[in-house]
């Protein structure tokens, strides 16, 4: 298998970045990750995955739609999108990698969402293999493989040596690019290295959480649950799960005044917010009950019997280390299958 | 002091003086508990937990639980008992719908902190001789106790109840800020150059995601239709527009709170980004108490608190200008 | 890069008329004249004046006409009161169609056909009613019955003397909610109304009005031996994409904007009871 030495792993950010621009997750003042832009000095980071998830290269938390001028009566519309620049980012986590699928399906299904399928279009995703899998991991509940995950090129460490394989023409073409750099050579080591990750995943304390009895059929069962008022009872009806959710993807349309015209924007929302389903003449979720078993209805029904049984979920596990009262989906799926 | 806990609330309950107990439920891992009602001894005996990490402030869901039927048993560390007071002030809490139990403080432990120091698959958190031994799924960790203390339990004001029905434990002192250092990092901040500042806060603020956990969970927080949520304000929005909404948000927030926050410090706690928000109002705190004297928010039910009060020897506004310029 | 279904079209209102003391209507062309877009009975645009807001509107023309589009619209919040603020000639942005339609060519094809509505309900049925009108030979027998508070509520009043009751086969039954000066015909809510008219089961019913109205007039019609499956109503719900994407009217396994907003009603009692 095609691989280079850790320890030159600045050549091989330096060779990427210089066709691209790359971004990786790197270590910030407080410890945590977040995703930076490649230059030199920045390392990858150790940690296992990013406050923020990876669905911001593709649907960022603001942007702008149009612009508008006003004058008199009239109305000119202005598109203020700019082509893309060709992106690469390296280090996404399995869990993230399959989010891209998720997002896919809301967003590139008839009418295609151009914002989005643009930056899909030039992005070019590395993921990194696990390893040091937390507590809070629970990817395999939805079938996710974290030593084999997915993307344009699959990426794996054993400690000494990355090693790549190409998914897709896009990868390929990135390998190719970087052939001056990369060796052929033996994954003994990667092997025992995998051996030794499922051993971890096998023991982790969320291991056994299983989807069996979650998907469409459970609509009214599940809708009409007496759990949901204990569930929901502590939630601020912030944001916090949504937005460092990769899998997340409502949005809200604003329109701001610049001075000199109107600018059109989108911005993550939140179905834990008051406001998101308020109209002019009523409210259908008025309690935070309705808010709270909406997003996780939605994730483990409605998105399934919409998606041939995929769930609207990657077991990630950030909103569980997030969220400020420690309510999460792990909690509501197991309060949910109590008898 | 869990045991004691659980018995006094399943009195209580029992011998009919309240209905309800909020306190803490235990989670999945050892850290992740969450606030919650407890209706029964059953429930009790169940999930109530108080440990390390039973961090959350409870004050604030007794807006609403106060105004329910029947009294509610609320466990209030020496913190929460400032913003639990401070809602009574505000006549935002029903005050004799609440039995308030005074339990000792932290210092509570910030799973954050042990986390960022590279130590993953945490199964187990124990203290012996200030030093957490750490059970994880790759072996025993150990890091000093200290290093991983919660933010706001680091710069602790006060060790004492100012309100209570009845104490589980003993009472403690109010902690100078001398002693408590909860104004250094402020004072770090005021000495910087201009610039330098900005440079702080714009590098901390650009960071936020706009979940409003930090108003969401603010106890000085109650408006029931936030300016920032409504439509008609001409200022709401979900996300910042442009850079300088982004730095609008968290400072007209501060503003909105000065004088009425009693420095929980949940804001920072919850901050998914850890941005430490807690600042900008410790900033409102120091310069209150500088301009007006030592006030201290939620420290009592009837004093008019000196940003609504007017007194011929007040500080000219002028002041802060002149400070401005320095 | 294709245009994206997010950024609107130019739409230039050239008349309006005021139908109602709170609903106006709107007609709509592109500035190059003509219609800025074709589409069926039942579907949506989203109107709206950058700065002010957007919002899903029906489409109350019929797809048959070809000249121009037309909205009703009811003054209720921001945008709505700033479109009834605005003279002639203003240019607003508009996007669409969108959503799913009535039946017109499949289901509702050779069927007796009652619509029932109240108040600013009739916006998207006017739409279908005259679809029909136009293509009467496809259809049989239809009946109307409206019901607003007061005769000055009723929306299209005028159209509806001058050209719906004049037409053949065609029963239009008006009501107003309580008695008023000038006004001799049927006093009393939709509901009632619609029970005391005893329509044909051979009909297929289409119901649009206030969620109370429906609620009660479907009780009403599942009494009289009608059945979920022969009455098709439309839904609304907060949206901002309109295409089921940004998540707001999502029910169960259905976006509105998408999927609906035209339901059967046995469509309905499938989702959660959330709208």
């Amino acid at each position: 298998m095609l691989r280079i030495s850790i320890d030159r792993a600045d050549e091989l950010f330096a060779a990427i970045a210089a066709q691209q621009t790359l971004y990786l997750p790197a270590d910030r003042e407080d410890g945590q990750a977040e995703y930076k832009k490649w230059e030199e000095g920045v390392k990858l980071s150790g940690r296992l995955n990013t406050v923020r998830s990876a669905k911001d290269f593709f649907f960022p938390q603001t942007e702008n739609l149009a612009e508008f001028k006003m004058e008199g009566k009239k109305i000119e519309v202005i598109d203020v999108r700019r082509e893309s620049e060709d992106f690469v980012i390296f280090g996404v986590r399995a869990c993230d990698a399959r989010s891209f699928g998720i997002l896919d399906k809301v967003y590139l299904v008839d009418p295609v969402d151009t914002f989005y399928q643009t930056r899909r279009e030039h992005g070019t995703v590395v993921t990194m293999a696990c390893t040091r899998p937390a507590e809070t991991c629970f990817c395999q509940t939805f079938g996710i493989d974290p030593t084999e995950p997915e993307g344009d090129v699959s990426c794996w460490s054993d400690g000494s040596f990355y090693y790549f394989k190409a998914n897709t023409d896009k990868g390929q073409k990135l390998l190719n690019s970087l052939s001056s750099l990369l060796e052929d050579g033996d994954t003994a080591t990667l092997d025992e290295t995998k051996a030794k990750t499922k051993e971890i995943l096998a023991k982790l304390p969320l291991a056994k959480l299983s989807t069996e009895n979650f998907g469409c059929d459970k609509l009214n069962e599940y809708f009409s649950s007496a759990k949901w008022a204990e569930l929901s009872e502590s939630c601020l009806g912030c944001g916090t799960c949504t937005f460092v959710c990769p899998t997340c993807q409502c949005y809200d349309i604003r329109d701001f005044d610049t001075g000199h015209g109107i600018k059109r924007f989108r911005c993550w929302d939140s179905c834990m917010y008051s406001d998101f389903t308020k109209m002019a003449h009523g409210n259908p979720r008025l309690t935070q009950l309705e808010r709270f078993r909406q997003r996780f209805m939605h994730k483990l029904v409605y998105f399934p019997a919409n998606n041939n049984g995929e769930f609207g979920c990657v077991g990630c596990g950030r909103c569980l280390s997030k969220c400020p009262i420690s309510m999460n989906i792990v909690k509501v799926m197991k309060a949910l299958e109590e008898k | 002091m869990q045991e004691a806990m659980i018995n006094k609330a399943k009195q209580l309950l029992a011998d009919g003086t309240v209905n309800r107990v909020i306190g803490w439920k235990r989670g999945e891992f050892v850290y992740d508990i969450t606030p919650a009602v407890f209706e029964t001894a059953e429930e009790i005996d169940a999930d109530f937990v108080c440990d390390d990490f039973t961090a959350a402030n409870v004050s604030k869901y007794l807006v609403k639980e106060s105004r329910k039927e029947g009294k509610i048993l609320a466990f209030l560390k020496p913190c929460d008992t400032y913003s639990f007071n401070q809602l009574v002030k505000e006549h935002r809490i029903v005050r004799e719908n609440v039995y308030v139990v005074g339990i000792p403080g932290g210092p509570k432990l910030d799973a954050e902190k042990i986390k960022a120091k590279g130590i993953t698959g945490i199964l187990g958190v124990k203290n012996e001789n200030g030093t957490l031994k750490i059970d994880t799924l790759y072996g025993e960790e150990t890091m000093p106790y200290y290093e991983a203390i919660l933010g706001k339990c680091e710069t602790c004001k006060s060790r004492k109840h100012v309100v209570y029905d009845e104490l589980l434990g003993e009472e403690g002192e109010v902690i100078s800020a001398e002693d408590s250092g909860r104004f250094d990092m402020v004072e770090k901040l005021e000495n910087m150059t201009a610039q330098e500042r900005y440079d702080f806060w714009r590098e901390q603020l650009s960071k936020c995601i706009r979940c409003n956990a930090c108003r969401n969970v603010c106890p000085a927080c109650t408006c029931e239709n936030c300016v920032f949520d409504n439509p008609a304000s001409g200022i709401s929005n979900k996300a910042a527009a442009d850079s300088f909404e982004e730095n609008m948000f968290h400072i007209i927030r501060a503003f909105h709170v000065a004088g009425r926050c009693t420095d929980c410090g949940e804001c920072s706690r919850v901050c998914p980004q850890n941005i430490p928000l807690h600042l900008l109002n410790r900033k409102f705190i120091k310069d209150i108490n500088a301009f007006y004297g030592e006030y201290q928010a939620g420290e009592d039910t009837t004093s008019r608190a000196p940003l609504n009060n007017y007194d011929k020897d007040d500080c000219e506004p002028s002041i802060v200008h002149e400070r401005g310029v320095e | 890069m294709n245009k994206d279904t997010l950024i609107p079209y130019i739409g230039v209102v050239t008349d309006i008329r005021q139908d109602t003391p709170d609903v106006k209507t709107f007609r709509v062309v592109s500035p190059e004249g003509g219609k800025v877009f074709e589409h069926m009975p039942g579907q949506c645009a989203m109107l709206s004046i950058p700065g002010v807001g957007e919002g899903m509107f029906s489409i109350t023309s019929s797809p048959t006409n070809k000249e121009y589009m037309e909205f009703s619209i009811k003054k209720c919040g921001c945008l709505t009161t700033w479109l009834h603020a605005m003279d002639v000639g203003q240019q607003i942005t508009i996007r669409g169609p969108y959503g799913n339609h009535f039946p017109v060519e499949t289901d509702l094809k050779g069927k007796d056909l009652l619509f029932i509505a109240g108040g600013i309900g009739l916006a998207p049925l006017r739409s279908v009613i005259n679809y029909v009108r136009d293509k009467r030979e496809n259809y049989g027998d239809i009946q109307i019955v409206y019901g607003s508070r007061s005769k000055d509520d009723l929306v299209d009043y005028q159209e509806i003397i001058d050209e719906w009751m004049k037409d053949d086969g065609i029963q239009v039954n008006l009501t107003i909610d309580n008695p008023q000066e000038g006004w001799d015909g049927h006093v009393g809510f939709v509901p009632n109304y619609v029970k005391e008219l005893n329509p044909s089961l051979s009909k297929t019913v289409l119901i649009c009005g206030p969620p109370i109205m429906i609620k009660f007039t479907l009780a009403g019609l599942k009494e009289l031996g009608f059945t979920e499956t022969q009455v098709y109503t439309t839904m609304e719900l907060r949206m901002k994409c309109a295409v089921g994407k940004c998540g707001r009217c999502n029910i169960g396994n259905k976006y509105v904007c998408k999927d609906g907003p035209v339901f059967r009603f046995d469509q309905l009692g499938e989702l959660p009871d959330e709208y």
